[in-house]
């Protein structure tokens, strides 16, 4: 698969936010897009930095596993174990869960420490 | 990631060096590999490296897997590419640039516009825009075009668009395209055939310039150029109907 990448300043504006939260001593996780089947909102290489309250930067689909991925990225700041999450969502319940096109988006979760 | 990491990787996209961040997802270590060297936490064999590099050189974010007989993943690998900006030179500070700098800007290229006549390249007209006013052969050869870069002519002047031509043809950019009707292009071919490009250089131009999409106003003219450099970039479909 060779997805483009996303525009360069969407990523350093992500990448700056981690480094400053970060610096600020709070803690932060970092979820990446490293796969996507079917249709999916946001290309492989898309990135969202979390911190210890949920605030967030960047994102890794057009909001609807926002929810989910920040739910992990909590337990991932807790116990430094990067997470492989998979979302996959039919074209009927596409809607409900915010994926308005369906397909499928596997995010990588990680602690920046 | 560990914040060295992530700070060596913001240190080299200011300096603005391809690099790519490679992450073993079996066992999250994390290795940073440039065009020149590597920087990291675990080691890559030799075919691994070249993988990665090719990523780079195709900009292209994505997963190196290997498995075993059985099918079982026996390897898996992340690669995310930050490569420099994408940069666009247009050359002719005139009515169009005025719009297109603005919206490359926009699809994340750094803009870089080329005209001798201050009166058209000024702060004024083009506020934000890094503005070159040397002469366009002197100024395009000093701007290292290089695979991520794209160059418009737009003077209709053949006395500014011809020495910009020579050097962009040559170089390795990856799309350049001219502003001017079909006939005013086939004058132009005859010209720069003269001053001695082959015809393998020439067909690499885009000429008239942009998609044909009806485009009257500047804005959309502007437009049709994105489109067609976008086309160009990422092998878009309607390329294929070209003649």
């Amino acid at each position: 698969m060779s997805t483009p990448n996303t525009n360069p300043s969407d990523i350093d504006d992500v990448l700056e936010t981690a480094a400053r939260w970060r610096g600020a001593g709070r803690k932060v996780a970092m979820a990446t897009v490293i796969a996507t089947w079917g249709s999916s909102p946001r290309p492989v290489g898309s990135q969202l930095a979390v911190d210890q309250d949920g605030t967030m930067a960047g994102s890794v689909s057009g909001g609807c596993i926002e929810g989910a991925v920040v739910h992990e990225a909590k337990k991932v700041m807790e116990d430094g174990e990067p997470r492989l999450l998979s979302f996959g969502v039919s074209d009927e319940m596409a809607w409900d869960v915010g994926l308005a096109c369906g397909g499928t988006v596997q995010v990588y979760v990680e602690a920046v420490e | 990631m560990r914040t060295a990491t992530l700070q060596r990787l913001l240190q080299a996209r200011a300096d603005k060096e391809p690099v790519a961040l490679v992450t073993d997802l079996t066992t999250g270590l994390q290795t940073l590999v440039f065009p020149d060297r590597v920087e990291g936490g675990f080691g890559l064999s030799p075919a691994h490296l070249e993988a990665v590099r090719d990523r780079i050189a195709d900009d292209a974010s994505g997963l190196i897997e290997e498995e075993d007989a059985d099918g079982g993943m026996t390897l898996r690998l992340f690669v995310q590419v930050h490569n420099p900006p994408l940069r666009l030179i247009l050359v002719g500070a005139v009515h169009i640039a005025q719009h297109l700098a603005p919206m490359a800007a926009m699809l994340g290229y750094g803009v870089t516009v080329v005209d001798p006549r201050g009166a058209f390249a000024s702060e004024g007209r083009f506020p934000g825009v890094e503005l070159d006013t040397r002469w366009p052969d002197e100024a395009l050869a000093d701007l290292a075009i290089d695979a991520r870069t794209a160059v418009v002519t737009l003077t209709h002047d053949a006395k500014l668009d011809d020495p910009a031509l020579l050097v962009a043809l040559r170089s390795p950019a990856f799309y350049v395209g001219s502003l001017g009707s079909t006939r005013t292009h086939a004058k132009r071919l005859d010209r720069l055939r003269v001053q001695g490009l082959r015809d393998r250089q020439m067909a690499r131009l885009h000429a008239p310039v942009g998609l044909d999409i009806g485009a009257v106003s500047p804005a959309e003219i502007a437009l049709s150029v994105l489109a067609e450099i976008t086309a160009v970039r990422r092998n878009g479909r309607i390329l294929l109907h070209r003649d």
